[in-house]
């Protein structure tokens, strides 16, 4: 037992954690905090918005398997985060949050929880739904095993993120500090090791299948079970198809890789979908936007569903074969069981059948005349980033292009808002991304509208030294609202045309960053490796048409085979 | 099965502030339908008891259960079978009883259902009421033509019958 301050303890419990960075932005809820930090190991970087704060965390967190932490002052600056917060739970990414409160009691001052006092706001209430859990800490001496616990919960089971909230005379209050080792958390025991018995009838099932096919998502992202998914699609020649978040789980150069299902998912992946007779899904909710009309989503199949998480099972799609368990775990033991009882599958009618449609349904690239076409710049890109580069996109049709288009080898190494499409994710979200691995280059695939609502952090990147790549695709729009105006409310544009959007070349120039304006294919290609090698952030403007769609789509609430190509 | 049936589940939780709120906050934002809600200490000082009524399908009742169940403070969840539990509510009903005739009518319905008088004024009566949800109905049926002025009924409370036990191990 040592005694220290509530703030002494909370940076040794991180610091034990093996936490080595921290975003955030100060305040008077944080004083005691930051005063400590100041001169402890652990590197606090200063964002200009507490979004992101959350979202660089979260793209730390995606890119490195470990946990991400941001710190916010409370009222405000813990309201900011909320945006962050909410989509680190959509997408299931292990994001602790620390916000300063008022205190819990002042003897001479009406500065105390419950009392609106200056910069109060009710962080633990707002946060409930959007947390995987929360805590609010009332007395120094619970702050290490609290933390603890908060770790704990984000990164077991399905991750999530964790909010503790820390009332500032908890800060600077003294106690003497036990930190424990162990910790027993009698509501959370998530389970890992998948039931036999399921296990043995997903495997009859596999061996039965005529022609079976693997929808991954983003679980096999986080549980690190690409290896073992390689090995059981090889084994049974079967096509694997991802949702958006599972971008990346598959090498998308492999002949048994379909690219993504679902509203904007490949032909082939969405054709196949529908022809399977069993359907092994991996890490994976069925999401509206990968299911598209729930009664039309592979109807000859039968659904073997692996996810850590209970709730998942039957809450959008019926199953036939649930298993609750680790990702990786179940592969290997389906794998195992599978190579005892069979020699590897033979070449099939379904694996010509799949090969046959992917060549037909090849989404060609239609260039149009022009140069500067988004589906031709990202495949091209592709095929110049290393497999491990790093990279991250915003919302709306940049983040489509680059799904369906920038092909990615390696688990890690797409990271996108999947759940809550937030604008602005991912150029934060690379910074974290490079933070967390900096002996990657990170690519930040934006739409201007998503790139000006978190620009501000050109001065982050460039005062902490940490470059990454953002490339506008500038279509003076908000393109993605402008493509369903367009096809579904007959051109009639409203509230989608953004007019000035600034010179982005001077606005990076303006932050200490670098700017370079394209006008051709090749030119993009030379801006792109020379921000690969630069020091400093690179703002790649690319300006394209305006009236560009992305295709395919699936309607919303129309059934894959629905597709519309233009 | 896919009737809405009104079902019964018990949740043991960590008794400290913010689980009924958090509890309460995952019916809503999931869009289930609650139909009363009753928490209470159990025979553990660290432990309360909510019992819910939820109206649903069966596979409505099983994401409740699961939700249930993910959430951290909640620690154990057991679905009731309404055979093989009592279940209870309690009731307190004002009913209006200005002359002696409607008075005696009130007290010999109590009578009948077990319930007793615990408050009287000039104009009215207080009748406390215990049983299963159906029971108070029927009694507060009885009680409309008197003019009910005011009732607070606590929702339901249940326990499986025999030896068997949703505790927690200490
Ligand atoms: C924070 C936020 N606000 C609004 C939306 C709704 N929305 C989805 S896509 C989109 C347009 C995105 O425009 P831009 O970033 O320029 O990308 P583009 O579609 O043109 O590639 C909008 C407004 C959103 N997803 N996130």
């Amino acid at each position: 037992m040592v005694e220290m301050t509530g703030a002494q303890a909370l940076i040794e419990t991180l610091r034990r954690q093996k936490v080595e960075v921290i975003f955030g932005i100060p305040g008077g809820a944080l004083i005691p905090i930051h005063d400590i930090l100041r001169d402890s190991d652990i590197r606090h970087i200063l964002v200009r918005h507490e979004q992101c704060a959350a979202h660089a965390a979260d793209g730390y967190a995606r890119a490195s398997g470990r946990p991400g932490v941001c710190m916010a002052t409370s009222g405000p600056g813990a309201t900011n985060l909320v945006t962050g917060i909410a989509n680190a739970y959509l997408d299931s990414s292990p994001v602790i949050a620390l916000t300063g409160q008022v205190n819990t009691f002042s003897p001479n001052s009406s500065y105390m929880i419950g009392r609106d006092s200056f910069q109060e706001a009710d962080t633990v209430g707002i946060t409930i739904p959007i947390t995987k859990h929360n805590y609010q800490v009332k007395e120094a001496s619970e702050i290490p095993k609290t933390v603890k616990m908060a770790f704990h919960i984000a990164t077991t089971g399905r991750p999530g993120p964790v909010l503790i909230d820390i009332p500032k005379n908890v800060q600077t209050e003294s106690s003497e500090m036990e930190f424990p080792d162990d910790i027993e958390i009698r509501g959370y025991k998530p389970k890992t090791e998948p039931h036999p018995l399921q296990v043995k009838r997903a495997v009859e099932l596999l061996l039965e299948a005529e022609r079976p096919m693997v929808l991954a998502g983003g679980g096999v992202i986080i549980s690190n079970a690409s290896p073992e998914l390689l090995a059981l699609a090889e084994f049974l020649m079967m096509p694997v198809a991802t949702t958006l978040m599972g971008k990346g789980c598959f090498p998308e150069n492999h002949p048994l890789s379909m690219g993504d299902v679902g509203m904007h998912g490949t032909r082939v992946a969405n054709k196949l979908i529908l022809e399977a007779d069993v359907l092994l899904a991996v890490g994976t909710r069925f999401s509206d936007r990968t299911v598209g009309n729930l009664d039309q989503f592979c109807p000859d199949a039968k659904i073997i569903h692996i996810d850590i998480d209970t709730a998942e099972i039957g809450k959008n799609v019926e199953v036939d074969i649930p298993i609750v368990a680790d990702a990786k775990e179940t592969l290997s033991v389906i794998y195992q069981l599978l190579v005892y009882q069979l020699k590897q599958k033979e070449k099939s009618p379904w694996f010509d059948r799949v090969q046959k449609l992917k060549e037909q349904l090849q989404d060609r690239i239609d260039l149009g005349g022009c140069d500067l076409n988004p589906p031709l710049l990202l495949s091209e890109l592709g095929k110049i980033l290393p497999d491990n580069t790093i990279v991250t996109t915003e919302v709306g049709q940049n983040q489509m292009w680059a799904a369906l288009y920038l092909k990615r080898r390696k688990p890690r190494t797409f990271i996108s808002s999947g759940g809550l499409g937030t604008m602005g994710f991912g150029f934060p979200a690379a910074i974290g991304a490079k933070v967390a691995c900096p002996n990657c280059s990170v690519v930040d695939i934006a739409g201007d509208g998503s790139f000006i609502m978190t620009e501000q952090e050109l001065g982050c990147s460039v005062m902490e030294k940490i470059p990454v790549t953002v490339v506008v695709m500038n279509n003076s729009m908000l393109g993605m609202v402008a493509q369903w105006q367009r096809l579904f409310y007959d051109r009639r544009y409203s509230a989608v045309e953004l007019g000035n959007v600034p010179d982005f070349v001077k606005l990076a120039e303006a932050y200490g960053a670098e700017g370079v304006r394209v006008g051709s294919l090749k030119e993009f290609l030379k801006a792109i490796k020379e921000a690969l090698k630069s020091e400093v952030t690179t703002v790649i403007d690319v300006p394209i048409s305006p009236e560009e769609n992305v295709f395919p789509m699936v309607p919303a609430g129309k059934g894959l085979k629905d597709v519309i190509t233009g | 099965m896919t009737e809405e049936q009104s079902h019964i589940i018990s949740a043991i939780v960590e008794h400290k502030p913010g689980v009924l709120y958090s509890v309460a906050n995952m019916f809503r934002r999931r869009g289930f339908n609650i139909e009363s809600i009753s928490v209470g200490p159990t025979e553990q000082s660290d432990l309360a008891r909510m019992t819910m009524t939820v109206k649903g399908d069966e596979r409505t009742i099983e994401q409740v259960i699961k939700q249930l169940n993910k959430l951290i403070d909640v620690i154990k969840v057991s679905r009731l079978n309404p055979a093989s539990i009592v279940a209870r509510e309690l009731a307190l009903i004002k009913v209006h009883a200005l002359d002696t005739k409607a008075r005696s009518d009130v007290i010999n319905y109590a009578d009948i259902f077990r319930a007793r008088v615990v408050d009287v004024s000039s104009e009215s009566l207080m009748v406390e009421i215990t049983g299963d949800s159906d029971k108070i109905d029927a009694f507060l049926g009885l009680m409309k033509p008197f003019g009910v002025k005011e009732v607070a009924r606590t929702g339901i409370t249940a326990l499986s019958r025999g030896a068997k036990s949703v505790k927690i191990e200490e």
